[in-house]
């Protein structure tokens, strides 16, 4: 098991290989669908982003609305696809990680080995465990976008696999060839 | 209100606001917990799993249950589309309302007050309607004076995999099964595996894709009465669970846990085809009036 705090380095990216188990602990930020498009206009539009996007972990998540004493609600990983189309310009400013789950394009997994960014897998549908990690969340922008607004995270001990590492290397491919019969 | 031979039969009066609250509570429940069904079909999983990652992430998901009951955090952050299957007889009156408003603030109320997430935009501006409304909603009217209503949250990473086609006569039974397993292998680790396979053939476009989602509220396990689609569900589990994208598709045995087949007669220029794919989050209840 391996751990990583961020901010992240590349030289802490490149020690990842496809497999590896890791913990997270530290301060990840949430994005999705509706934020990724605004974040793109920002950075097409030469204004600021809201938070710092260099050395940082970004966490494809839509949470439930936290109940009345818990920092969130339900927190798993929604399909990482639908990024595909705003995450290399991420990286190209520093991103170093992204949470999600399912495959991701040949342009992302290139960007990946070219900017030094790896692909984590947190479990699809369990929600209620990966929120038992987040112990504080708070909104920094696009309120208005409810469950897709971009939230800042403090995690401890959050658990996922590397998919993507910078070496070009991809576990599902990997592991799906193992099984599959015929 | 009289029978077609003009006696008076008596209508079964149900007051709107027990089906509203009825309703409300069983979407508050299927959020939280997970069915009977569902926790032995990841138990029977976890047995028949080789792959180590494969295991872990049954057993994440297991604790993800427990967790959810638990401490009452829905077991996905995709608390889905309030779907609806409604079969209402034809003696029975909503008394106060219409049914459908019935659903509808059932679902407002309940994702309102339950702390679920409102999943429902504008398809163009992207704009959330900020309460999960409308619900979708499929309704039959039957003979009798019951109303059955089973409720689905629907999330769309598996609904997004979900495909309708239109294959050719010829292509048959061997036609069938290659489309579902193709759709599977395209999908790989998206829907969320270990998935549930909803498979509706016949009708006409739109109604293989209902009966295709309809099929996925039946137990896990629960066979197709008629012994050949019986066979092609089994069938296709088994080509399904060969492909090896195991559960997170981190490679492994076990991708389905059930495939489900409803056919109904088509036209005979055609044979309609819908896979609706359920992740393993698959969340149902059914409230009996």
């Amino acid at each position: 098991m391996k751990i990583l705090k961020p901010p992240l380095k590349r030289e802490d990216v490149d020690a990842l290989v496809a497999g590896d188990k890791v913990l997270i602990t530290g301060v990840i930020y949430t994005g999705r669908d509706a934020a990724h498009k605004r974040l793109v206009d920002l950075l097409d539009s030469n204004k600021p982003l809201p938070f710092d996007v260099n050395g940082a972990v970004i966490f494809y998540v839509g949470p439930t609305p936290a109940p009345p004493g818990r920092p969130i609600g339900s927190a798993g990983p929604t399909t990482s696809y639908r990024m595909d189309a705003y995450a290399p310009r991420l990286m190209e400013k520093g991103l170093r990680a992204m949470i999600g789950k399912g495959p991701r394009d040949a342009n992302v997994k290139d960007a990946m080995k070219k900017y030094g960014c790896v692909y984590l897998a947190a479990t699809g549908g369990a929600g209620a465990l990966v929120a038992e990690t987040v112990k504080k969340a708070e909104v920094i922008a696009f309120d208005d976008l409810g469950p897709e607004a971009i939230r800042r995270l403090e995690v401890v001990d959050f658990p996922v696999i590397v998919i993507n590492d910078t070496k070009g290397n991809d576990l599902y491919i990997e592991n799906v060839k193992k099984y599959k019969k015929g | 209100m009289s029978d077609r031979i003009g006696r008076e039969v008596e209508m079964r009066s149900i007051p709107f606001n027990t089906v509203k609250k009825k309703v409300k509570a069983a979407i508050m429940e299927a959020a939280f917990i997970a069915g009977d069904d569902l926790m032995a079909s990841f138990k029977k999983a976890l047995a028949e799993e080789e792959s180590p990652l494969g295991k872990e992430t049954l057993n994440q998901l297991i604790q993800n249950a427990e967790i959810a009951k638990d401490k009452r955090i829905p077991l996905c952050q995709d608390t889905g589309l309030a779907v609806f299957f409604v079969e209402i007889g034809d003696e029975v009156k909503i008394k106060g309302g219409l049914l459908f408003d019935a659903l509808n603030e059932a679902t407002r109320e309940a994702y309102g007050d339950a702390y679920l997430r409102k999943s429902a935009c504008n398809p163009l501006t992207r704009k959330n309607t900020g309460d999960n409304t409308p619900a979708i909603i499929h309704c039959d009217i039957v003979k009798g004076d019951k109303l059955k209503i089973v409720f689905c949250a629907k999330g769309g990473g598996s609904e997004n995999m979900s495909r309708v086609t239109m294959l050719r006569p010829s292509d048959g039974r061997k036609g069938i099964e290659d489309f579902v397993v193709q759709r599977v292998w395209e999908a790989q680790a998206n829907p969320c595996p270990p998935i549930i396979v909803g498979v509706g053939i016949g009708g006409t476009f739109e109604r293989a894709a209902i009966i295709a989602k309809k099929a996925l509220l039946d137990p896990i396990g629960k066979r197709n009465p008629d012994p050949e689609l019986a066979d092609m569900e089994l069938s296709m589990l088994k080509k399904i669970n060969d492909l090896g994208i195991g559960p997170a598709g981190l490679g492994g045995r076990i991708t389905a846990l059930d495939v489900k087949i409803i056919m109904q007669p088509c036209h005979i220029a055609s044979l309609p085809l819908a896979v609706n794919i359920n992740c393993h989050s698959s969340r149902h209840a059914e409230i009996d009036f």
